[in-house]
């Protein structure tokens, strides 16, 4: 028996959830803040908090990518029994999860189309290092601006390009997050 | 006393799940109106189903919830919601906006200016701004895609032609980020200022629509006009007569028939506030007599 992949969930769904949505809700809607989630752990390599993000928005009708590492049978385990979502290629992902280097290229992934933009993916970025220092971010819920680690500011150059397309990214370290909304417009460097 | 026959805050957790990535969805396109499977609440349509699921997908045990409907905290319509809350999530209530972390609202944004931390829920009856000038869904879709609002320009024209002056009182429509054109809810014109800038997150839910649209955080909303008849918002020429405010937005009262009235704020926990500060208008001391 994978004992393994049946711990790790939420032991209170109904509350955890709300509170790890409301951090969520907090990053997305205020780009470059980093907001502490617990709750949940799945196995390695992720870390908790894309853990606690993956429990609390993503389930049996939303397909799942998991791109290099993340793609392990402990994890596959985990989502099954947990999630229930069915794991897809990237081009069909609702979310995603993955180092910045597994998600490449990110050009894949679904940017909605011109009358449904919402119907885009949601990269979740497992990063080392996850701190208000970086580019400048600028845009809807920054009153003035903010600083972000980002991977790169290339591809988001690109992402704001396409705007009201694009995928949206949350940035997972260990236990913390950020958002990075497809609004956001990032410092060029 | 939170009633266990329920989940927490009423909804089933998938339900919660498919509106919260509508709400995602909808902060990172400000403006635009992201379908969603809206449910049969236990209230009918028009008595803010939209807004009930939208506060329900929200909120947290730690939340202090205050509800109100044109203003007021004490209508049947937000007494009937906070009771929810209180039965279904076991929050705690407030009529006090500043104390308030969850708003859910009735065609009115509080005169307390808001602060980060507070999310501000709108219960949204028709979410379109441009279904009573073209009633075809494909059609206003079409034109979101493509960015064409001349229709809307044209109808404010025309109330110019018409009336001399943008007759559009209220539900006046708004640009946000300099793309989606959006209904603000019925809200008066009054109010429109200050949707844009605003640090509390804003979030409409049209439940018989099903439709959940936002507005993060300082974000550029601004009021559609023109050069020549610039956009501006508007109260009834009066200040409140029972704590003699003249800035805030007015509710006319009738009082006899004879052609009595009053006009008091709509905002109930504003007026209380600052009549407990000592302020006091027209017909304060006929109050206290009575």
């Amino acid at each position: 028996m994978i004992t393994a992949a049946l711990s790790g969930g939420f032991i209170d769904a109904p509350v955890q959830s709300a509170r790890a949505f409301r951090a969520i809700l907090e990053a997305m809607a205020r780009p470059g803040t980093i907001h502490p989630v617990d709750g949940a752990a799945a196995p390695e390599p992720l870390s908790v908090a894309a853990s606690v993000a993956l429990l609390t928005l993503a389930d049996g009708t939303t397909p799942v990518h998991l791109a290099g590492g993340a793609n392990s049978a402990l994890v596959r385990d985990w989502i099954a029994f947990h999630i229930g979502a069915p794991l897809v290629a990237a081009e069909a992902a609702d979310f995603a999860v993955g180092t910045w280097q597994d998600l490449q290229p990110v050009t894949r992934f679904r940017i909605g189309q011109p009358d449904y933009p919402d119907r885009s993916a949601t990269l979740i970025v497992e990063v080392d290092r996850l701190v208000n220092h970086g580019p400048a971010l600028t845009g809807p819920g920054i009153a003035l601006a903010t600083w972000l680690s980002l991977p790169e500011t290339e591809a988001f150059h690109a992402n704001r390009a396409l705007f009201p397309l694009g995928f949206d990214c949350l940035f997972t370290c260990a236990n913390r997050l950020a958002g990075l909304p497809r609004s956001t417009k990032v410092e060029k460097l | 006393m939170t009633d266990q026959a329920y989940n927490f805050a009423y909804l089933d957790e998938q339900t919660k799940r498919m509106i919260r990535r509508a709400i995602l969805k909808g902060i990172a396109v400000p403006g635009y109106q992201v379908p969603f499977a809206s449910r049969e609440m236990p209230m009918p349509y028009g008595w803010g189903t939209g807004g009930v699921q939208v506060t329900s997908a929200c909120l947290v045990p730690e939340d202090r919830l205050k509800v109100i409907d044109q203003g007021a905290d004490d209508t049947t319509n937000a007494v009937s919601i906070r009771k929810f809350f209180q039965r279904t999530a076991g929050v705690a209530v407030t009529e006090a906006t500043a104390e308030a972390t969850v708003i859910q609202t009735r065609h009115r944004i509080p005169e307390t200016p808001l602060h980060e931390g507070q999310i501000l829920v709108y219960q949204v009856p028709i979410p379109e701004p441009l279904r009573f000038l073209e009633p075809r869904e494909t059609e206003t879709r079409k034109m979101h895609e493509l960015e064409e609002y001349g229709l809307m320009h044209v109808k404010l024209y025309e109330d110019i032609a018409r009336h001399g002056t943008i007759a559009t009182s209220y539900a006046y429509p708004v640009k946000v980020e300099g793309r989606y054109v959006m209904d603000p809810s019925p809200i008066p014109k009054f109010d429109n200022p200050k949707l844009g800038q605003n640090p509390a997150i804003q979030l409409f839910g049209a439940g018989r629509e099903q439709r959940i649209y936002a507005l993060p955080p300082f974000t550029e909303v601004v009021s559609l006009d023109f050069d020549d008849h610039p956009f501006e918002p508007s109260k009834a020429p009066h200040d409140c007569d029972l704590c003699g405010a003249r800035d805030s937005y007015l509710d006319e009262v009738i009082t006899d028939d004879r052609g009595g009235r009053m006009f008091v704020c709509s905002d109930t926990d504003f007026c209380a506030g600052r009549q407990a500060d000592g302020h006091r208008g027209r017909l304060s001391a006929v109050e206290a007599v009575q």
